[in-house]
């Protein structure tokens, strides 16, 4: 893990609230996995704001945020131009092991800012030889986006909740329609969904990738821990996952 | 320069530690900078069992500093002391344990356990986010002094009490621990502190109240110190958003023989290192040639400064 200026070379609207954010330096020859995340502090700010890596480019020491405002801080993240440096914190926690996966075809679900991360996971399936589906929810088709980019990789489904795009509904409601038959899913997106998506898989094996507030997002406040099954009784989402697989961790 | 400072228990290279709860113990700082730069390491708080601690959110964003709620998470005191502490002996600096309880009586237990293992407690009655224990013994001076007194009859090793700054009169709760024996004070704990989200009407984080800490206590933290400095004769660990040297050198001279960094290792996991690399050259700059100088130097000037005053 690295503390690292990092120049920002595109800043650019996606979707509704929705913005994406091309960093260039050295931190990105430590991504070990797909899924893993940055903490970046902004500007008049106290504490660093974590934002999953959804695209890395080794050769060019590139790597791609998508983030969506949630509050005062990121809406502060969207004020930073092209040609500014930003103090980035990472890449930090375990991402999804892409490359211990050998099965034939696999699964992804995401839900709305929990999509980005499964970008470059599913890229990185498809790299090694596992085809794969996409189930992509969202609010609404204003907040929607990486449809095209989803769609080259495989199959996408598309769920919304205002029936705006795709399907009306959530993504669970989207899983009887996968033709296809997977032996894995990969997941990220509200706990709440994750919880409903691992509920439907009771014998399918899958990871799960959670969202939480951090504070140090290196494993040391304990602001970001999860109940878990083990003996210890719990995980940190930021240094032991942000992706579980499922079952390890209690879903509430 | 001779950072170096000795206080009961604990002789310093330098005043500057990671605070409580701040730093969990350590292996997580240790992949960015090798520990035995730091002057001392102020460990988790520690019970009798392990806690799981509160539910989440347990952290937010606040004007100049930030709110949490962990709830003592840690792996139980006798966990801490065959897991934990080994990684930081290795590192050959002085470690200050911090014991948190539920009763008295758990006090007495996790202090007379992990005492031999240490070379100083923080008896931490003060922390805001538990229900039971911690800051009702910080908050009424009968109980402190109760609780101090049995800690420091346990206890091998030094005991500084850390005090609660939620409060009316800090110095009466300062001698209380200094009349029970304690052989320094640790001060402040955070101040308990709410936010409150308008989408969901409900307060941000899921205790409800949270500890407030960062760069906006800072002021109450040095007025507090600067008080129980001219009524007391025990040394005193200064805390509270502590992020430049020259936080530090204010701490000194409000009368902190030491300080600890908490919150400021979240923006900066460097922190610690970068203040105790800057420190010499701050002191110099304000005309101290030693740490020693500088302690309680609003109060009692030891060297004349530099600087022209009007």
């Amino acid at each position: 893990m690295k503390n690292e200026w990092m120049t920002i070379l595109r800043h650019v609207k996606v979707a509704r609230d929705t913005h994406l954010l091309v960093l260039e330096g050295d931190l990105v020859w430590d991504i070990a996995d797909p899924g893993q995340f940055v903490h970046i502090k902004i500007d008049g700010f106290y504490l660093r704001r974590p934002i999953s890596i959804a695209d890395y480019d080794l050769k060019n020491q590139t790597m791609t945020l998508i983030y969506k405002v949630m509050g005062d801080g990121t809406k502060g993240l969207t004020r930073c131009q092209v040609g500014e440096r930003l103090d980035v914190l990472g890449p930090g926690g375990q991402g999804f092991p892409t490359t211990r996966i050998h099965d034939d075809h696999a699964l992804i679900i995401g839900g709305g800012i929990g999509v980005p991360p499964l970008y470059s996971t599913a890229k990185k399936l498809k790299e090694s030889g596992v085809a794969v589906t996409s189930i992509l929810g969202f609010r609404s088709k204003e907040e929607a986006f990486l449809l095209d980019e989803f769609r080259a990789l495989g199959e996408v489904l598309v769920t919304t909740e205002d029936g705006s795009l795709g399907r009306s509904g959530r993504v669970t409601d989207a899983l009887p329609h996968v033709k296809e038959s997977y032996q894995l899913y990969l997941s990220c997106g509200p706990t709440v969904m994750l919880k409903a998506v691992a509920d439907r898989h009771p014998d399918t094996p899958g990871y799960l990738s959670m969202e939480e507030r951090m504070g140090c997002g290196i494993g040391a406040c304990f602001a970001c821990v999860v109940e878990s099954k083990d003996e210890k009784g719990y995980k940190r989402i930021c240094c032991d996952g942000p992706v579980f697989k499922a079952g390890e961790v209690v879903l509430s | 320069m001779n950072l170096s400072v000795n206080l009961p228990g604990l002789n310093l290279k330098n005043p500057v530690m990671p605070a409580s709860g701040c730093f969990a113990f350590g292996k997580e700082f240790a992949q960015f900078y090798d520990l035995s730069h730091l002057g001392a390491v102020i460990m988790k708080a520690a019970t009798k069992e392990r806690r799981f601690g509160n539910g989440t959110p347990r952290v937010a964003e606040t004007a100049s500093g930030m709110l949490n709620a962990i709830g003592l998470q840690n792996p139980g005191v006798e966990s801490i002391i065959s897991h934990e502490i080994p990684f930081l002996k290795e590192h050959h600096l002085p470690i200050i344990a911090n014991v948190a309880g539920s009763t008295v009586e758990e006090y007495v237990e996790v202090a007379k356990q992990i005492s031999p293992h240490v070379d100083a407690i923080e008896l931490n009655i003060s922390c805001p986010n538990v229900k039971e224990g911690g800051v009702q013994f910080g908050t009424d001076p009968a109980l402190a002094k109760e609780v101090t007194r049995h800690v420091v009859e346990v206890s091998d090793v030094p005991v500084y009490v850390k005090l609660s700054p939620n409060v009316t009169d800090i110095v009466c709760m300062a001698l209380a621990a200094e009349e029970a024996g304690a052989s320094g004070l640790s001060m402040i704990n955070t101040l308990t502190g709410m936010r409150i989200d308008p989408k969901t009407r409900k307060p941000v984080i899921a205790n409800g109240t949270g500890g407030l800490s960062g760069a906006a206590i800072k002021p109450i933290s040095i007025r507090m110190i600067h008080q129980v400095y001219q009524a007391v004769s025990i040394p005193i660990i200064g805390m509270g958003g502590i992020e430049t040297a020259e936080d530090v050198l204010e701490y000194l001279l409000a009368g902190a023989s030491a300080v600890a960094i908490g919150s400021a290792n979240f923006k900066n996991p460097f922190i610690c290192k970068e203040i105790i690399e800057e420190l010499p050259a701050t002191l110099s700059r304000y005309g101290f040639s030693n740490v020693k100088q500088a302690i309680g130097g609003t109060h009692v000037e030891k060297v004349e400064t530099p600087v022209l005053r009007s």
